[in-house]
């Protein structure tokens, strides 16, 4: 009894799903899904390497301090960079006096210490690095209608992020005339920008480093080239995503040779206890 | 319960008598996972998984009552305080990572370990009791991680969490109200952020008492084995002390060396990209996925395209997604095959390997595709087969398979020999020798 009701139960889910496979391939067979632009044309990113690449991956902390030159100069102007404190760039080897002087650098939202009301006054290490726009209606009002993200966790929040943000930063181009003529609807609009490495292809936010020398690094640093600009930004917001990436890898090969260790002790006494008895 | 040749707990000390006489918790240790308990010393390396999996329980509630000391469930910070647990907390970047990460190898784990108990038959008689809590465990553990990817309130935590309860509004009739009412409201915002944070906490509790329930009903037959042969003899069996503590202890240390290399060194591999992005309602991320343990029964809800005479595609989907579970439940008496291990059932064993793997292996990939063309198609031949298995395949194999000859005893199958086999069956299995 149990089992002819198992079976007419089977019977009810596979007939129902063969129904659903059935109709499916049909419709797959007369009319085929229709390709897009996207799906032709879309990019992976292409392949970059960090120094805080691998297993013994460490920051190049002039690299992270260049980088974080071009946010400030460049970036900052729109996106913000929410989850991190002037306090933080100490681990980019600013000594206290330079985080001091930076914080300072930026105005962050105060309180009017007599009236009580708002106002803006100079940042301090224990800030947090202020928002471009007061608001997201602000935002869209400034940026074409679109929100320039937050920063802070962007290498985390895209598929390969650090070579996502670099293949970004540097896949700005024409569109391609091939696109055009094979998706004559997919014109990129007016005051978009086109490029490959973006999900959908045209991009609100307009090619941001144009030209070699637009952030004038200091002596004893490689060529301001916009190559160079896109890989060291991309570096700094691997810090600002993951500030502990270096501690958790040392912290991994600790742990990992200590368990080896152990586990090599514990197979041991495993062989000794069990080395009279067959099993 | 016991063997009657288990070794009895004679504390020595005049305090262990003590308390012996008191609260006999050290009787109760002793019987359970110490020289008291006799297991069948052959054993193999997939019946580690039962204590990895007990381990991965703690490592759960460890880091994640930590993570509670700094989380705030509240929609406007909750993501906030996660980054802060993360950058500023003593090695909270630690206890985030290992629970995430935690969560997964606890599914690794249990997902050996539910396999392991299909490929050997160890939801029959007298064991299944021990299996129907097994299975309570795994639906415990589906909810408890479904709410857990909730609280960091990132993208796919909003966009998984109205997928999910979406699945009540295919209820017919009562469907939308059940819905708003396990929500608080029209969509996940700040009452279900509070109460799945509440039930998130609740539920690994309930998951401890369970497995205590699960650990004692295992401790009545006691353990089963690959040869699927009941114990017989002193001659059969190890007491789990010192043996199998040395066993699992070296497992453990194999388990945490691969937990070690995920968590130090691919923390987020396991996780998506949009979970980086505070959740957005405005925004719908383009393909909304679940976290991966999920996967082969989202595949099973996305595979049912069109509606089944009068029932709607969805409520199909939904019936079959639970479905695919709650049919485990039935499994002790769905398979009538006298013999338990997969190792002495020829036709069960090839639709084991050749069928219900590859079909859940492609459920797993296609699970987390984008529900777009071949992948429907292939997870609709996948599902097909998966329910076929459990229903049809699996009572006709049961009756028509003709089993191959099992040893006498355990003790035989290890030693080639065993000297208390007086009665010999000639050849072929029977219900007898499984007495």
């Amino acid at each position: 009894m149990a089992r002819i009701l198992s079976i007419l139960v089977g019977l009810f889910f596979t007939v129902a799903l063969a129904w659903s496979f059935g109709k499916g391939a049909y419709q797959e067979i007369t009319e085929p899904a229709a390709v897009t632009a996207e799906h032709e044309f879309h990019l992976p990113p292409k392949e970059v390497h960090f120094a805080s690449d691998g297993a013994f991956g460490k920051f190049d902390k002039q690299q992270l301090q260049r980088g974080f030159q071009v946010y400030k100069e460049v970036c900052s102007a729109c996106h913000s960079l929410s989850h991190v404190a002037f306090r933080d760039l100490a681990q980019l080897g600013y000594s206290e006096a330079q985080v001091k002087a930076i914080a300072a650098g930026f105005q962050v939202p105060g309180t009017d210490p007599n009236t009580g009301e708002a106002n803006s006054r100079p940042g301090m290490p224990t800030d947090y690095f202020p928002k471009p726009f007061a608001n997201d209606i602000a935002a869209r009002a400034a940026n074409n209608n679109a929100i320039p993200p937050d920063l802070s966790l962007m290498t985390k929040a895209r598929h390969e992020g650090p070579a996502y943000v670099y293949s970004l930063l540097t896949g700005y181009q024409a569109q391609p005339a091939e696109l055009l003529k094979q998706f004559p609807d997919a014109k990129t609009p007016n005051g978009l920008h086109y490029n490959p490495y973006f999900a959908n292809l045209n991009l609100a936010m307009p090619p941001p480093l144009t030209s070699e020398g637009q952030v004038q690094y200091g002596p004893g640093n490689p060529k301001p080239t916009v190559d160079q600009m896109a890989k060291d930004v991309s570096a700094f917001l691997i810090w600002t995503a993951e500030p502990k990436l270096e501690k958790r890898k040392q912290t991994g090969f600790a742990v990992t040779l200590f368990l080896l260790f152990a586990t090599i002790l514990g197979y041991m006494s495993y062989r000794n206890i069990w080395h009279d008895k067959k099993h | 319960m016991s063997f009657p040749w288990a070794k009895e707990y004679k504390p020595t000390h005049p305090f262990m008598q003590w308390m012996d006489e008191k609260l006999p918790v050290p009787r109760l240790v002793y019987n359970a996972v110490g020289s008291g308990y006799p297991v069948p010393r052959n054993l193999n390396y997939f019946w580690n998984f039962g204590f990895l999996a007990l381990i991965c329980l703690t490592i759960q509630i460890v880091t994640g009552i930590i993570m509670a000391m700094h989380y705030a469930a509240n929609t406007a910070v909750a993501f906030d305080t996660i980054e802060m647990t993360v950058r500023d907390v003593n090695w909270g970047w630690l206890m985030r990572y290992a629970h995430a990460n935690g969560a997964s190898a606890f599914f690794v784990v249990i997902y050996v370990h539910i396999f392991r108990g299909f490929y050997y038959g160890s939801y029959k008689a007298p064991r299944e009791m021990v299996w129907l809590l097994g299975v309570v465990i795994f639906l415990l553990m589906m909810a408890t991680g479904f709410l857990g990817y909730v609280l960091p309130w990132g993208q796919m935590s909003f966009w998984g969490a109205k997928v999910i309860t979406g699945l009540f509004s295919a209820i017919p009739l009562v469907g939308e109200p059940l819905q708003q009412w396990l929500l608080g409201g029209f969509a996940p915002d700040n009452a279900a952020l509070n109460r799945f944070f509440s039930l998130h906490y609740l539920l690994p509790f309930v998951i401890v008492g369970v497995v205590v329930l699960h650990i004692w009903a295992l401790h009545i037959p006691g353990s089963s084995n690959p040869t699927g042969v009941e114990v017989k003899t002193e001659s059969d069996t190890v007491p789990f002390y010192p043996y199998f503590v040395a066993k699992d202890g070296w497992a453990v240390g194999v388990f945490a060396i691969l937990f070690s290399i995920m968590l130090f060194y691919f923390p987020n591999a396991l996780g998506h990209p949009d979970n980086y992005i505070p959740a957005n309602p405005m925004s719908t991320p383009a393909h909304i996925v679940p976290e991966w343990y999920f996967w082969p029964f989202y595949a099973i809800l996305r595979a049912f395209t069109q509606d089944f005479f009068f029932i709607p595609a969805k409520l199909m989907g939904v019936m079959a997604m639970f479905g695919a579970i709650l049919v485990w439940f039935f499994l002790p008496w769905l398979d009538k095959s006298p013999v338990r291990s997969g190792n002495y059932r020829p036709l069960y064993r090839k639709f084991f390997w050749f069928g219900l793997i590859p079909a859940m292996l492609v459920l797993f990939y296609c699970g987390g595709a984008p529900a777009a063309e071949p992948y429907v198609m292939i997870s609709q031949i996948a599902a097909l087969y998966y329910f076929a298995h459990f229903l049809i395949i699996i009572p006709v194999v049961s009756a028509i398979e003709k089993p191959l000859p099992l040893p006498y005893s355990i003790s035989e199958s290890v030693l080639g020999h065993d000297e208390g086999a007086q009665l010999r069956p000639a050849h072929g299995a029977t219900e007898a020798n499984l007495a």
